[in-house]
């Protein structure tokens, strides 16, 4: 029975090098829309084509967040199954990590800054 | 650790190891490799996060809107996404065995690379020409340290593939040097996510503002 096991093993090596390669296509796939999801943020910036700046700060950040997406599929072969879930777990791991300091950073340093008050009204400045 | 009991013809117990099969040499490198670009993106999120916080501390110098290029920034951007593409090239012409061909992809994607660092050294330098120096302002420390540090690791990144493609002159397509191009290849499409950070967080969003 053990025996088996090990054959089995021996049989598909390839468990450690379980990263996904890509193809011609994929990798043209993910160039054009690449392309287009830079392309279209810059577009917006430089022609002021909504009407709104927040708008297009929104719009922007969703084209930014796409493209990261795009580039982790088709660049860099992305999936569950690839070092058996373990880079995806290191991924997920650090997308918290990342969110957690930046939205965290943000927001206090925001408040803070709102709710300090002006050096001209502060005793002794002057 | 588990310890296997396999009855022999005599009877007797027999021990062994039943876990730890043989690997072929550098088998977990692609997942060590990726846990430290994980490592790396956390050093990006601080800067950017820094940048987030400072960004818009002008201290009444120049503002982004003074400074930017943006069809300088959209050259640039072009630069770095035709060099993940060429690597890509590079990637397959490694994996049908084409030494050749691979080396003219990575050289390729070198001089795309070069081009890069080239126009963001020249926008830095015209920036500090105009008094815009780290020093100036909380934005302007902000911006070089995440800008510069993601133009350091392009460059590290240049080192890193000639020194690969000298490697691949001597000795060929072996096994480890595939493993090399396959994280030098992770490490360079790892730095265009983080450039679609920067042209969005900073340049684009840093304009609009």
């Amino acid at each position: 029975m053990n025996t088996d096991t090990h054959a089995a093993h021996a049989d598909h090596h390839h468990h450690g090098d379980g990263h996904a390669h890509g193809t011609f296509s994929t990798y043209l796939l993910g160039f054009v829309l690449s392309v287009v999801l830079t392309a279209i943020p810059f577009w917006l910036v430089m022609s002021g084509a909504l009407p709104s700046k927040q708008i297009t700060a929104l719009v922007i950040m969703a084209f930014a967040v796409v493209q990261i997406v795009v580039h982790m599929i088709y660049f860099l072969h992305m999936n569950t199954s690839s070092e058996n879930g373990w880079s995806m777990m290191a991924l997920i791991f650090t997308i918290v990590m990342v969110v957690i300091a930046l939205s965290g950073s943000l927001w206090v340093m925001s408040h803070l800054n709102s709710n300090m008050m002006p050096v001209h009204q502060m005793p002794g400045m002057n | 650790m588990t310890v296997a009991v396999n009855p022999s013809q005599t009877g007797e117990p027999v021990f062994y190891l039943a876990d730890e099969h043989p690997h072929p040499e550098g088998w977990s490198t692609p997942l060590g490799f990726w846990i430290y670009l994980m490592s790396d993106c956390l050093i990006f999120a601080i800067l950017f996060a820094t940048y987030g916080v400072l960004g818009g501390n002008y201290a009444a110098g120049p503002a982004p809107k003074d400074l930017f290029d943006l069809n300088l920034v959209a050259v640039n951007t072009s630069m770095l996404l035709l060099s993940s593409i060429t690597y890509g090239f590079a990637m397959l012409t490694m994996q049908q065995n084409k030494v050749a061909q691979t080396q003219m992809w990575l050289a390729i994607t070198g001089l795309f690379g070069a081009a890069f660092i080239g126009i963001e050294l020249t926008e830095f330098a015209h920036m500090i020409h105009e008094g815009a120096t780290p020093q100036r302002s909380a934005f302007l420390s902000a911006f070089f340290t995440l800008v510069g540090t993601h133009g350091l690791h392009v460059s590290c990144g240049l080192i890193w593939l000639v020194t690969l493609m000298v490697q691949v002159q001597k000795f060929g397509l072996i096994e480890a040097n595939r493993r090399r191009l396959m994280c030098l290849s992770m490490f360079w499409h790892f730095l265009d996510v983080v450039w679609i950070g920067v042209f969005t967080f900073v340049y684009l969003l840093g304009v609009l503002r």
